[in-house]
């Protein structure tokens, strides 16, 4: 297991290292908080206690999105990007020379990322934001432990879907098409658009049941404490979407290590 | 115990070919039965041309592809079947790809190859010291490996695929762009490591010089096949590569006549002649010399390179 630390502490490094992109990154996060303060005060102003948000609850909806935004990698993560370019260009045959399994590597590399990002790019709006607007935290640090718990299970999931996406290039040959599908598709559903609390009827409940739901939504309601069915069953839906993503993840995996292996790619 | 051992391996690929609406499915052999032993510590030059099926042997090699038909043993285990095994027992260096941390200093590159193939804290360190030594990498260890040129980021790879004491070394083109001090470096490094370990180092290249630095025996492909498995020396006398005569005269003529030889370009007073191999040049000059106003001469022996263009032209017409 040694080896799958050491290669994460080596991925969190290598962000660091990219310090402009990180200040401007952040900076940017805080303007679009803003813009988005803007809009959700108005929206709940006309509709007060809109989907069970009062109008704190929605302003850190802004804010905690904002920091998780990168960290989770729900617009795409630059691990996983470099992994579909990998599959794309035949490079990835190099990554099987190594002794270490090809999901772990790459589980590994974007935890470190992740981590980098949580704590750079996920502090820094979230204190900007609670400067100007009256933010609301965790109170206890058994609430605090489930936050931890939450993001941690929602960067897996994020991962998972990703790491999908871009072993799709094994079969498709132009993958850009799947990455935009899994744009929209993370956009709309993780909330990104609106806090998935808000859709009505049917709309809503396949909104939240939805894997994007558990990587940005499930999280910020655990934040928030308005998790629908309490905080326990928040993890353990997370959980479920782990198990189903990982597994066919692992599937996925074997059937294109023997592709390449077995038809030369 | 032959380290390697290779039996009538072949690998087969099917290429899709679309021409308006109808796809033809056509097989390509790459590898066409193939079969040959290596021995520990041995260094060998497998040469052959773009497409002549080397980089499919050397994926055969590691396991990363399964041969179509015949048999594969590597360090005693089937490569295929024992892949993520044989990965601690071989060493693999791309020369025109990186498996350096891009962003980070060199030693963490190296920091993470120890824990990947759990080499002991001590054998690293002397590993290392002994690599930072041979290969001058000591001013580098601290830079990130996107600042390192190409010929200190080759030294880098290599160190990193020997690490971990590999018992096989696979080096594709090691030293394609490099300088030529660069070049000779890296041949002595490796001339070292295959004497004091006994490591046994395939190597594929372009670059001839590397072949004559280090290999003891030569193994050419093209179309899949062995051409010619040998050493160098084996090499050049099988082919009946003729040499060159370059004579300078005092004015220029037309071709002049020269018995056992023939003129084949004439540059002003220059003119180039060849003759067989078999034919000493010493009779030829006599005439020359009789007959002509000769001012200057040199005489050319044939050149590995025009060898092995000898040696691939009946496979390829």
């Amino acid at each position: 297991m040694g080896v799958y630390w050491a290669i994460a502490v080596r991925s969190f490094r290598r962000f660091a290292t990219y310090r402009i992109a990180t200040v401007s990154g952040t900076f940017t996060n805080s303007v679009f908080g803003f813009i988005l303060c803007g809009i959700y005060l108005t929206l709940w102003h006309e509709r007060p206690g809109l989907g069970g948000y009062d109008v704190d609850d929605a302003l850190t909806f802004v804010w905690l999105q904002q920091g998780l935004l990168m960290s989770v990698g729900i617009w795409g993560a630059t691990t996983t990007s470099e992994l579909g370019e990998r599959v794309r260009s035949g490079e990835i045959a190099v990554d099987l020379y190594r002794p270490t399994h090809l999901l772990l590597w790459w589980l590994s590399v974007d935890l470190g990322r992740a981590l980098f990002q949580l704590l750079a790019r996920g502090g820094v709006p979230l204190l900007v934001g609670a400067l100007v607007f009256d933010l609301k935290f965790p109170s206890t640090p058994m609430a605090w432990l489930a936050v931890a718990a939450g993001v941690f299970l929602a960067i897996l999931i994020s991962f998972a879907i990703r790491y999908l996406v871009a072993l799709s290039g094994f079969w498709i040959t132009d993958t850009r098409g799947m990455e935009q599908l899994a744009l929209v598709l993370a956009t709309f559903f993780s909330g990104m658009v609106l806090p998935l609390v808000v859709f009505p009827g049917w709309i809503g409940q396949v909104a939240r049941a939805t894997p994007w739901a558990a990587t940005m939504q499930v999280p910020i309601d655990i934040w928030l404490g308005r998790s629908p069915g309490g905080t326990g069953s928040a993890l353990l839906f997370q959980l479920g979407w782990i198990a189903v993503l990982f597994l066919f993840a692992l599937l996925v995996t074997s059937v294109a290590t023997r592709k390449v292996v077995i038809q030369g790619g | 115990m032959s380290v390697i051992e290779l039996s009538d391996v072949s690998r087969a690929f099917t290429v899709t070919s679309r021409a308006g609406l109808r796809r033809t499915r056509r097989e390509v052999r790459a590898v066409d039965g193939m079969s040959f032993t290596v021995e520990p510590g041995e260094v060998m030059g497998y040469i052959g041309p773009n497409g002549a099926g080397k980089s499919t042997t050397i994926k055969m090699l590691t396991g990363i592809l399964v041969p179509s038909g015949g048999s594969i043993r590597v360090a005693g285990v089937d490569p295929s079947r024992n892949r993520l095994k044989l990965a601690k027992r071989i060493g693999v260096v791309f020369g025109q790809r990186t498996t350096l941390w891009w962003d980070l200093p060199l030693k963490d590159s190296f920091a993470v190859l120890q824990k990947m193939y759990g080499v002991p804290l001590a054998r690293h360190k002397e590993n290392l010291a002994t690599f930072v030594e041979l290969l001058d990498l000591g001013d580098l260890l601290d830079v990130p490996v996107r600042q390192l040129s190409l010929g200190q980021r080759m030294r880098g790879d290599i160190a990193a695929a020997l690490l971990h004491d590999p018992e096989i070394v696979y080096l594709d083109e090691p030293t394609i762009g490099l300088d030529v001090i660069s070049k000779a470096r890296l041949r002595e490094f490796l001339a070292e490591i295959n004497a004091a370990r006994r490591t046994t180092i395939i190597l594929t290249t372009h670059d001839l010089d590397d072949i004559e630095a280090l290999c003891t025996r030569v193994m050419v492909i093209d179309h899949g096949h062995q051409i010619f498995d040998g050493t160098l020396d084996g090499l050049k006398s099988s082919q009946s590569a003729p040499r060159t005569l370059v004579v300078d005269l005092a004015t220029s003529l037309p071709p002049i006549a020269v018995e056992g030889a023939t003129v084949t370009k004439v540059d002003g007073p220059r003119q180039h002649l060849t003759f067989p191999p078999t034919t000493s040049a010493a009779p030829l000059l006599a005439q020359i010399a009789a007959n002509y106003p000769l001012v200057d001469l040199s005489v050319a022996e044939p050149t590995i390179e025009s060898v092995i263009t000898q040696l691939y032209a009946p496979a390829s017409s």
